[in-house]
């Protein structure tokens, strides 16, 4: 949108509030000289505009139908300062890859501001209500994705954040310097309480620092939630009276209601435990409430974003995962699932770079490389830690360690369990590849391409290692990532 | 057993060459390294006692390595350990912590239980060495 363009809005009143259907763009919702105030919330919407309708007609319906418009003009607009709470598409820009000659449809980047009075204060229920309520079940757009948000710090700062933080999380487990090990239990489902806690007494006794229930591990026949926590709570004593280091293990309170949920962090805090855990599934509602309850009873808050997959993974409809990532930081969890990039699950490297910055930035710089379209101020809002989950083993440590640095729970759940010597021996090959690492690292080797090797000297002396390394040696999964970023260096001319 | 507290316990014990290399790897990021000791290493002793103040301002790691030995010396049998301290606003935090010094036997830790009202279990976790008073422990 290099190009001046006029201001289609109609601004003679008897015009512009006569009974009938206008287009968007004639009732004010796309404004190409519209300037975001510091305190607008920006949006940028992917769109893929049914045929027949204009990029800036798409673009302004998005605006209009997130924002004050109904499908038809309406005289009672003339009751409000009308022209503040529309929100105003300001920009388009074509999608690079797409179009005419190309696998996919058109599709455009459309920005959209949106007046700091249209949100409520501390509620990110409101903020979705609006921005991803109704406009993306829309008809004139074929799809619609929420590709990244920049919300003003003046927003930012009716927010708590997580209860806990990176910083003050490692000064409550005394640990600093390396990145936090963890396993999740396997099976999922099906273990009872005692043989739930053998595994997670293995784990941690072996070296772990954290274990995890599943996203699923809820309350079921096979093993009810007080059995679960009285056995888990025995494991992680133990390993701490073993070890001499602080253990913990992520409880899963995420139940049908929210006075479940509440009595069962009453009973994980009651038997001593330092972190709990939700799904994401539950709600913004409910997880802002459980980070309320955590930060009243001093408790880490662990995420798992179960159920993120089915609107985040497809690029051309859905929301993007680093605008669930910037909202779950500003409602307040302590951990947060952002992918692997080199295990089992969806994730280009660059794109689950951008999530891990999102979490862990004081500020976070525009990077379009990563997806991130935006300069973001987060206002010292503490840290989220991010958590790379499914399908890694103790060979990547390199790659891990290279991707994501030291502030990062990397999670072996397969890596642990499934070891030829048992869990125990599972754990210590993990914590020995990564202790190993760190270490190289810092002593300056170029742990990218000598990490194995560092890998390999640490095996020498340490059995479970190797036989870590011998057992997953060739496993790797090699697909094509669908979310990556699409950017071009300049802004293209829009429609 | 091994405590494991500290970034590199699961490793063998660090040689001079290798604590002086995580040494200026501290001090080439800005941080402050400091030494502190116990005979009380209990998971939830955060404060140690300090063997002086961190060093604000130090670029030589021959420095930090003077006092891990001086340290070293005085308490034989202590833990030992030297932390690196970021104060970048946000962080003002430890970013690095590591054990250099451990006492030839650690007996390690009791697990004390008491039964309360249902199932319930009070735990707590007692060294055996806190036995004596501090300053007699470590000793044969």
């Amino acid at each position: 949108m290099n190009k001046p363009l006029d201001n289609p809005a109609i601004t003679d009143p008897k015009a512009r509030y006569k009974a009938g259907v206008l287009k968007y763009k004639e009732m004010g919702y796309w404004r190409p000289d519209y300037e975001p105030k510091d305190t607008d919330f920006i949006c940028v919407f992917r769109i893929t505009p049914q045929e027949g309708v204009d990029a800036e007609e798409a673009a302004a319906a998005v605006a209009g139908e997130s924002s004050t418009a109904t499908w038809t003009v309406v005289w009672t607009d003339l009751l409000t300062a009308a022209d503040s709470y529309r929100a105003k598409a300001f920009r388009v820009d074509q999608v690079p890859n797409t179009g005419p000659g190309t696998k996919t449809e058109q599709q455009y980047f459309a920005y959209v501001a949106y007046d700091l009075i249209l949100f409520e204060e501390g509620s990110i229920a409101n903020v979705t209500a609006s921005l991803i309520g109704n406009v993306f079940s829309f008809k004139p757009l074929k799809a619609g994705r929420l590709e990244d948000i920049r919300v003003p710090v003046a927003y930012v700062k009716t927010f708590k954040g997580p209860p806990t933080g990176i910083i003050v999380e490692r000064e409550r487990l005394d640990k600093f310097g390396r990145p936090l090990l963890g396993a999740t239990m396997k099976p999922k489902l099906g273990l009872s309480g005692k043989n739930y806690g053998r595994v997670v007494y293995e784990g941690l006794t072996g070296g772990l620092d954290f274990t995890k229930d599943d996203e699923n591990i809820n309350s079921q026949p096979f093993m009810h939630w007080r059995d679960r926590f009285l056995f888990c709570m025995e494991a992680v004593n133990r390993a701490q009276a073993n070890s001499g280091e602080i253990k913990g293990h992520y409880l899963n309170v995420t139940a049908g209601t929210m006075e479940d949920m509440y009595e069962r962090a009453e009973f994980a805090k009651e038997l001593g435990s330092n972190i709990l855990m939700i799904d994401l599934v539950i709600g913004w509602t409910a997880i802002q409430s459980m980070s309320n309850w955590s930060r009243k009873n001093d408790m880490i808050l662990h995420m798992h974003r179960a159920g993120h997959g089915t609107y985040t993974r497809q690029k051309n409809h859905g929301v993007s995962f680093r605008v669930i990532a910037k909202w779950l930081r500003l409602a307040g969890v302590d951990h947060l699932h952002c992918g692997t990039a080199v295990g089992k699950l969806e994730g280009d490297p660059l794109t689950v770079q951008g999530f891990y910055n999102v979490c862990r930035d004081a500020y976070t710089k525009q990077d379009l490389s990563r997806g991130l379209f935006f300069d973001q101020d987060w206002a010292d809002l503490r840290k989220v830690l991010p958590v790379a989950s499914g399908g890694i083993h103790a060979g990547q440590m390199h790659q891990l360690l290279d991707l994501f640095g030291d502030d990062v729970v990397l999670q072996f759940g397969g890596g642990t369990i499934g070891h030829p010597m048992g869990v125990q021996s599972g754990a210590i090959a993990n914590r020995v590849a990564l202790e190993a690492m760190v270490k190289a690292r810092n002593e300056g080797r170029d742990i990218k391409n000598e990490g194995p090797d560092v890998l390999r000297a640490a095996a020498k002396w340490c059995k479970p290692l190797e036989a870590a390394l011998e057992t997953w040696k060739d496993v790797s999964f090699n697909y094509t990532s669908t979310d990556t970023p699409d950017f071009v260096a300049t802004p293209s001319a829009s429609a | 057993m091994r405590i494991t507290q500290g970034a590199f316990s699961f490793l063998p014990d660090l040689t001079e060459a290798e604590i002086r290399a995580q040494i200026d790897y501290a001090l080439s990021k800005d941080w402050a390294c400091s030494v502190e000791h116990t005979d009380d290493p209990h998971p939830r002793n955060v404060y140690w006692d300090m063997w002086g103040v961190p060093m604000f301002g130090l670029k030589d790691a021959a420095g930090v390595m003077l006092e891990v030995n001086a340290c070293r010396k005085a308490h034989p049998e202590h833990y030992i350990k030297v932390n690196a301290f970021d104060s970048t606003r946000g962080v003002e935090s430890i970013a690095l912590s590591f054990i250099v010094n451990r006492p030839k036997v650690e007996p390690g830790f009791a697990l004390e239980r008491q039964e309360i009202a249902g199932r319930g279990i009070r735990y707590s976790t007692r060294a055996y060495s806190a036995d004596r008073p501090a300053g007699e422990r470590y000793k044969a």
